[in-house]
C-alpha cells in the first residue's frame, strides 16, 4: 500500500501548493452559482447608497414581483439550457397559453378552471412541439424555437385579434396570483411563491432524482449519455414538455401580475430569460450549472433595473448594464470550465 | 480442449452496411465462456462497426447473434446491459462533469428505499457511493480515492479505470472493450490489462479489440482476425506468432482451417 499512499501523498502536496486564485476557480466550479449569489449581495449593498428608499420592504417587495415572470420562464430555460439547448420560444409559449386562458374566459365564456387548464394544455402542447421537432425531425434547438417563436406569436396575434383582456373582464380566478400575502412590511404576491415553490421542485429533481441526473449528462456529453444506456431522447423530450408546462403556468402569474392579457406584451421575455439563466451561472454550452442560480440571476436583473432607476440613471445605462453583466457572466463560465481540464 | 463448451455470445453471418459502404459482410464471432477473446485487423476491417452490433449500439442488417444459444435483437444500448454486456468504448463514455459515483451507475440509478424512492424518486446517492468505492478499490485502482470527484479532474488511465470498473461492476457474463490501452502510458496500460485479466478470473468472458500486438499476446486466449468484413481466422498466442497475426490481417497469408483454433480452450 505503500505505492499509493505515495501517490496520494504527491496529490495532497499539489492540491496544497493550489493559489488562492486556483482555490476560487475550483469553489465556482463545484458551485457555479456562488460568483451570482456575490454580485447580487454586492448589488444590493451599493445601490443602498443611490437611493435611500432602495433597501426598503416595499421596495425589495417590488422587485420580487417584477422578477417573479422572468424567474419563472427562467426556470423552464434553465432545463433546457442544462441540457445544451436553447428556447428562443419561451415567451412567446407564455403569451400564447395567457391569450387561450383569458379568451376562452372571457369570450367564450368558460369557467375559469377550465380555461385554465386549456392553456396549460396548450403551452405543454407547444412544448412537446419543439421537442418533437429537435428530438425526431433532429433539428438545432436554436433554429427550432426561433422558427416557433415566429408561428407562436403569429398564432397569438391571430388567436386574439389583436385585442388586450383587460381585468375587469377578467375572472378573479385570473388575477389571483396578483394577489399580496399579507407578511409583515413585505408584500410577496402568491405570484412570487408560486414561482419560488416551482424553483424548489425543480431543485429537488434536478438533485435527488435519477431524471435530473440524466439532465446533466445529456448536456454534459449527449453520445457519453446515449453509451451510458440513458434514453436520450426521452429525456430531451420530457425537458421540453417540462419547460412548456412551465411556461404555460407562467401565463398565469404574468396575467396577475400585469392584471390583464395582451398578445403584445412580454416581447423581451425570450431573451430576458436567457440573460437570467447564464448570469445565474449556468453554462451554456450545457451540463453544468443550478436551477437556483436563474432565480439568483433573475433578482440581480430585476435589481440592477429597479436601483439604477432609483438612483436617477437612465434607462440607456441599465440596458447597457445588463449587456455587461451578461458578458461577465459567461467569461467567469469560461474561465470556470478551465479548472476541470 | 473440449468442443462440448457451447459459445456464449455467437454471431453468425453479421451484415452492416452504411448506405454504400459495406462494414461487415457476412462475419462470424463465437466467445467461450472465461475466455479473453482478442480481435484484431487492420483499420476499416469491420471491428468496431461488428462490437457496435453486439453492443447494441448499432442493429445489423442481416445474420443471427445468439446469447448462451438464445437469439438475440438489441435495439438500444439498453437491451444488451440488461442481457449482461457491458462496454467499454473507446471514447470511455463518462460524462466528465458528474462524479465518479454518478458515472458508475449512470443509466440504472439506484433509489433510497421506501416512500422516499418510491414516491418521491430520491436516488441513493451515499448507497451508491458507498458501492462504487468497493468496487473501484476491488479492482485494486488505489488511486481513486473520492467517490464525489468530478470525472474530468481525473487523468486518462483513472478515467479509464472508471470505465472499466463500471463495466466489471454490472457485466453479468461479457465485457467487451474497444482499444482500453490506446490512450494510456505504459503504466496504466498494465494496469488496465491486470484488470482484463481480473475480470477473466472472474469468469466473465471478454472481447479486446486492440491494435496493440505485444498486449494481445500478452493477455488473449484466442486471438480471432479481421479482414474485409470477414473473420480470416482465429489463431491462439501460442499456436501463431506475431508476425504471422499481422501477415493474415493484411492478406499476405491464409490460414487452412486446420490450423486455426475455432473451439473453445479453456
Amino acid at each position: 500500500m505503500s505505492k499509493s499512499n505515495l501517490v496520494t501523498d504527491a496529490a495532497a502536496e499539489f492540491k496544497g501548493r493550489a493559489t488562492n486564485k486556483q482555490k476560487v476557480q475550483a469553489l465556482l466550479h463545484k458551485y457555479p452559482w456562488v460568483s451570482s449569489a456575490v454580485v447580487l449581495v454586492f448589488a444590493l449593498f451599493i445601490f443602498s447608497f443611490g437611493n435611500e428608499n432602495f433597501l426598503t420592504p416595499n421596495n425589495l417587495s417590488l422587485i420580487l414581483q417584477q422578477t417573479a415572470v422572468i424567474g419563472a420562464i427562467a426556470a423552464g430555460q434553465t432545463l433546457i439550457i442544462l441540457t445544451a439547448g436553447i428556447d428562443l420560444s419561451c415567451g412567446a409559449i407564455a403569451i400564447f397559453a395567457s391569450m387561450v386562458m383569458a379568451k376562452t374566459a372571457f369570450v367564450n365564456g368558460w369557467p375559469g378552471w377550465a380555461a385554465f387548464m386549456l392553456g396549460i394544455a396548450v403551452g405543454t402542447g407547444a412544448g412537446a412541439f419543439n421537442g418533437w421537432l429537435i428530438t425526431k425531425v433532429n433539428l438545432p434547438p436554436f433554429i427550432v424555437t426561433l422558427g416557433t417563436f415566429n408561428v407562436f406569436s403569429a398564432l397569438t396575434l391571430f388567436y386574439a385579434t389583436g385585442r388586450t383582456i383587460m381585468d375587469k373582464e377578467l375572472e378573479p380566478f385570473f388575477l389571483y396570483l396578483g394577489n399580496p400575502i399579507p407578511l409583515g412590511a413585505f408584500k410577496i404576491t402568491y405570484g412570487v411563491l408560486l414561482v419560488i415553490v416551482m424553483y424548489l421542485i425543480l431543485a429537488f429533481s434536478l438533485r435527488y432524482t435519477g431524471w435530473g441526473r440524466h439532465v446533466y449528462a445529456v448536456g454534459d456529453d449527449i453520445e457519453a449519455a446515449r453509451l451510458a444506456g440513458i434514453q436520450v431522447k426521452r429525456v430531451l423530450m420530457s425537458v421540453y414538455i417540462t419547460a412548456g408546462f412551465i411556461f404555460a403556468v407562467t401565463s398565469w402569474v404574468i396575467i396577475g401580475r400585469v392584471a390583464a392579457a395582451s398578445p403584445n406584451s412580454g416581447t423581451n421575455l425570450n431573451l430576458d430569460s436567457i440573460t437570467a439563466v447564464v448570469i445565474g451561472g449556468t453554462s451554456l454550452f450545457g451540463g453544468r450549472g443550478a436551477i437556483f442560480g436563474s432565480l439568483i440571476g433573475a433578482v440581480i436583473v430585476g435589481v440592477f433595473r429597479n436601483g439604477l432607476t432609483l438612483a436617477g440613471v437612465d434607462l440607456y445605462y441599465q440596458t447597457f448594464a445588463v449587456g455587461v453583466l451578461i458578458i461577465t457572466a459567461v467569461s467567469i463560465d469560461q474561465w470556470i470550465r478551465k479548472a476541470g481540464v | 480442449m473440449s468442443n462440448s463448451v457451447a459459445p456464449v455470445l455467437e454471431a453468425k453471418n453479421l451484415v452492416k452496411n452504411y448506405g454504400r459502404v459495406v462494414a461487415i459482410d457476412g462475419a462470424d464471432l463465437q466467445l467461450f465462456p472465461g475466455e479473453i477473446l482478442a480481435v484484431v485487423g487492420d483499420n476499416g476491417a469491420g471491428k468496431s462497426t461488428m462490437i457496435k452490433c453486439l453492443s447494441g449500439a448499432e442493429t445489423p442488417d442481416g445474420g443471427v447473434m445468439e446469447l448462451d444459444g438464445k437469439p438475440i435483437t438489441f435495439r438500444r444500448q439498453k437491451d444488451s446491459r440488461d442481457a449482461g454486456i457491458e462496454t467499454v468504448y473507446q471514447t470511455l463514455a463518462v460524462s466528465p462533469a458528474l462524479d465518479i459515483a454518478a458515472n458508475l451507475y449512470l443509466g440504472r440509478e439506484i433509489r433510497k428505499k421506501g416512500p422516499l424512492g418510491s414516491i418521491f424518486r430520491m436516488l441513493d446517492n451515499s448507497g451508491m457511493k458507498k458501492s462504487a468505492k468497493e468496487h473501484i478499490t476491488s479492482l485494486g485502482i488505489g488511486t481513486i480515492q473520492n467517490m464525489s470527484q468530478a470525472v474530468e479532474t481525473l487523468s486518462g488511465g483513472q478515467r479509464q479505470a472508471v470505465s472499466v470498473a463500471r463495466a466489471a461492476a454490472f457485466g453479468q457474463k461479457v465485457i467487451i472493450m474497444d482499444e482500453p490501452t490506446a490512450a494510456l502510458g505504459v503504466r496504466e496500460s498494465g494496469q488496465v490489462l491486470k484488470l482484463i485479466q481480473s475480470l477473466r478470473e472472474k469468469g466473465l468472458a471478454v472481447i479486446l479489440i486492440s491494435h496493440n500486438m505485444p498486449q494481445v499476446f500478452e493477455v488473449a486466449d484466442r486471438i480471432h482476425i479481421q479482414r474485409l468484413g470477414k473473420r480470416v481466422a482465429v489463431v491462439t498466442p501460442k499456436s501463431h506468432t506475431m508476425n504471422e497475426v499481422v501477415a493474415v490481417m493484411t492478406g499476405a497469408l491464409t490460414l487452412e482451417e486446420k490450423d486455426q483454433t475455432l473451439g473453445p480452450i479453456r
